[in-house]
């Protein structure tokens, strides 16, 4: 049962690149009411698009572009914070210390990646937590605490 | 995502427009690669004064495009980045490969 100052949403989607731009903007524009700042939401939006981007990227090496991704938001309007979920059914993080590295890619065209994801995200949100399950998927919760609301307007121009 | 390019006294200036992410990586690659090998010129300017969002794709963009164009002794430099695109960059060590200039 949710409690009355909580908001949240769900959704499944398909696992493509074209609907990362989707994604981020969803959740940027759900944390709207949190009152954040242009550098919060652009904070958070750079986050979840290297979230599903590892789940688009990495997660179905096999069968690309025909697998689903869960994702789970929720704002705590009393402490302010957003919290996210995202999860793959796929194949999991084989080297899982190492993906945390930066610059640490398991990409076959490595020039073409920056390895940067997690860093990013690490970087850009309050908190990271990974539960990396070895051919069941990686779910990913990530947290952020929104700031001040008068740049509200502003940070809705850009969402 | 949209790029515009012209010459000008030896500089190659590109300037990229819209959201470069996973979805438009293919692309901009494509285009830069096309742009890259068409016409002389000693250095190339990237100016992102209208990139409205960019992740870590774009920084594998351009260090991608970089590599290829070390070896022709051609150095990129980055200009008008976000405040968003200036963290990415920073974050990541990308200015030493290719210097902000004002």
């Amino acid at each position: 049962m949710k409690k009355n100052n909580e908001n949240y949403f769900e959704m499944k989607i398909k696992a493509l690149p074209e609907n990362v731009p989707f994604v981020r903007s969803a959740i940027a524009t759900f944390a709207l009411p949190l009152g954040p700042t242009l550098d919060d939401i652009q904070d958070l939006k750079t986050a979840v698009s290297e979230a599903f981007t590892n789940a688009v990227e990495h997660a179905y090496p096999e069968k690309w572009g025909d697998c689903e991704v869960d994702i789970n938001v929720s704002l705590d309007k009393l402490t302010n914070k957003i919290s996210v979920v995202i999860g793959d059914h796929g194949v999991g993080i084989k080297n899982f210390d190492k993906a945390r590295e930066p610059f640490f890619s398991t990409a076959d065209n490595l020039e073409e990646h920056s390895g940067m994801g997690f860093t990013i995200m690490e970087t850009f949100m309050d908190s990271l937590m990974l539960e990396n399950n070895e051919n069941k998927g990686v779910k990913l919760t990530m947290t952020k605490t929104i700031g001040n609301s008068k740049s509200c307007a502003q940070a809705e121009r850009s969402c | 995502m949209k790029l515009k390019s012209r010459i000008y006294n030896g500089s190659l200036y590109v300037l990229l427009c819209g959201e470069l992410d996973t979805c438009s990586a293919g692309y901009v690659r494509e285009e830069l690669d096309k742009v890259f090998g068409s016409g002389i010129f000693k250095q190339v300017i990237i100016d992102l004064s209208e990139l409205q969002f960019m992740d870590s794709t774009g920084i594998g963009v351009l260090i991608g495009r970089y590599k290829k164009l070390k070896d022709r002794e051609i150095p990129i430099f980055i200009c008008n980045p976000s405040s968003q695109a200036e963290k990415i960059f920073k974050l990541s060590g990308l200015y030493e490969l290719m210097p902000k200039i004002v």
